[in-house]
């Protein structure tokens, strides 16, 4: 029997007003703006654009004001709101090698063409707090170079590739669109576009755990980054009623080349494989934990074994959304109060069987003995 | 149009000046378009994400059609940048409008200059210590 249980309303309500007074906090401190977050917290608004599947900084920043800082809540947020929105058609593929660059490494070459550039890094900071930030009016001024970046550089794995040591990476016969998991349901063994979007908009944390598993040899792979790059990219897109190509503006995307060890087949010689991240925003992180995991599970298209949790895909396909994995863990708050007094009166009937059996064992022992 | 979606609402409303009389043949709207990129940066195509895109489609009272597409959800935006589209097709080049245009894509040019050049003195110049003889 099911018994509908009504109420909680005026409770909810209640709470609703709780934690606007929690978000604001002290209400002597003046107020956050979201163009604040936008500014000064872009890499937090990075994170939610990725896991909200939605590149609007705005947005990000308007999340991130309204769920305090809760990077889940906030990509939530953002997913929720994209499917109010109509969708317009598909952009053309990005042209990344076209990247206006801000950031660009190669742990492969020391002298690549365009240089090693290493832009906006915390990489070689020293941990240190910079007491400064406690107060207001920080400045800063970088310097300039007297002349621009090179105007395009080569991605690394293309120079490797002109040699034909690098796996070979074209679009299948026929430039195929791309599956949309968002649209149709992820079946297994999943294509790569299905998984490049799945790890697009995964959790970060989750493939930075997976990426770390492979390098600690629960997947086995040995890779290099090739080349880690981070600036803006133009978004070109062919409305339906002009016929041609319309540049939107510009995103910021961090782009990932993970080089990593041999393949060959009777076909064709030895050479080096590949692993690759593409993210929104300036998450040099995600970026690689994805290429790291992107390259092991192209582990049954290489014929490897898949004995670990990185190569295998339902298994991380199936992990990697934490805005699904966060509504399955914690819907577990929700009232479950009917299945509980199922599970309730379960255990108390087992119980008293149990010493009902006992009871009767005992009265029977003595029989036996005599 | 490509200067016109990296321009701000306030810098295309300066260069408008005062709205034409016009249709709204699409009224300004907020979708999205689902971005793709390609494994490996040229291989197959992938869905990397959505991104908030406002487009407008106005005609004026001449009849000429304009056009607005840009990343964001700026309605107003969109529906200026839309009115500018149609003025521009109907002036000759060189006019004012184009050479506002033109300063602006020039603004936006020096923009990225300035950040690539911020980027290139962060350009590593590697020298090798040489040991011994």
């Amino acid at each position: 029997m099911y018994v509908a249980v009504k109420g909680g309303e005026a409770a909810i309500l209640a709470t609703h007003d709780l934690v606007a007074e929690a978000r604001r906090g002290d209400p002597a401190v003046p107020e956050i703006l979201v163009a604040q977050i936008r500014e000064q917290q872009a890499l937090a608004c990075a994170r939610v654009m990725n896991e909200g599947s939605l590149y609007d900084q705005d947005l990000a920043a308007l999340a991130l004001k309204q769920s305090q800082g809760d990077v889940i809540e906030a990509a939530f947020l953002m997913r929720a709101y994209r499917t109010t929105l109509p969708r317009f058609g598909s952009s053309e593929p990005l042209d990344t090698a076209a990247m206006a660059i801000r950031r660009r490494v190669s742990a492969t070459y020391k002298d690549l063409p365009g240089g090693q550039v290493l832009g906006p890094t915390y990489d070689y900071t020293h941990r240190l707090f910079d007491f400064a930030l406690m107060d207001e009016g920080s400045e800063a001024a970088p310097r300039k170079a007297p002349a621009p970046l090179d105007a395009t550089m080569p991605r690394v794995p293309d120079i490797l590739g002109a040699e034909g040591l690098m796996e070979a990476e074209e679009p299948p016969e026929g430039d195929p669109r791309p599956f949309d998991l968002t649209r149709d349901p992820v079946s297994f063994p999943a294509d790569r576009d299905v998984r490049l979007q799945s790890m697009a908009r995964g959790d970060e944390g989750f493939l930075l755990g997976l990426g770390y598993s492979v390098q600690r040899g629960f997947g086995g792979t040995h890779p290099f980054v090739g080349e880690v790059r981070v600036g803006e990219v133009a978004v070109e897109f062919v409305p339906e009623e002009l016929g041609f190509a319309v540049d939107l503006g510009d995103i910021t995307l961090t782009e990932c080349q993970m080089v990593n060890q041999f393949q060959g087949s009777k076909e064709v010689p030895p050479q080096f494989t590949r692993g690759y991240g593409l993210v929104f925003g300036h998450s040099e992180r995600k970026a690689m934990s994805m290429s790291l995991v992107d390259r092991a599970l192209k582990a049954r298209d290489f014929g490897e074994a898949t004995n670990y949790p990185a190569q295998q895909d339902e298994f991380v396909l199936y992990h990697a959304d934490n805005v699904e994995a966060a509504g399955f863990v914690e819907h577990l708050k929700l009232p479950h109060y009917v299945d509980f007094q199922g599970e309730l009166e379960l255990i108390r009937r087992i119980r008293k069987e149990r010493e009902e059996r006992l009871a009767q064992e005992q009265n029977a022992m003595p029989e036996a003995a005599e | 149009m490509a200067t016109l979606a990296r321009a701000s609402r306030g810098e295309i409303e300066t260069l408008l000046g005062d709205p034409p009389d016009h249709d709204l043949l699409k009224a300004p709207e907020t979708g999205t378009v689902m971005v793709e990129g390609r494994a490996g940066g040229a291989g197959r195509r992938f869905n990397l994400g959505e991104a908030t895109v406002t487009r407008c489609v106005v005609r004026l009272s001449n009849g000429r059609m304009g056009f607005s597409y840009a990343l964001g959800r700026d309605s107003r935006k969109a529906r200026l940048a839309a009115l500018l589209d149609a003025r521009l097709q109907d002036e000759a080049e060189g006019s004012g409008l184009h050479q506002g245009i033109a300063a602006l894509a020039t603004q936006q040019a020096a923009a990225r200059d300035l950040a690539s050049r911020k980027a290139a003195a962060t350009k590593v110049d590697f020298f090798t210590l040489v040991r011994g003889s």
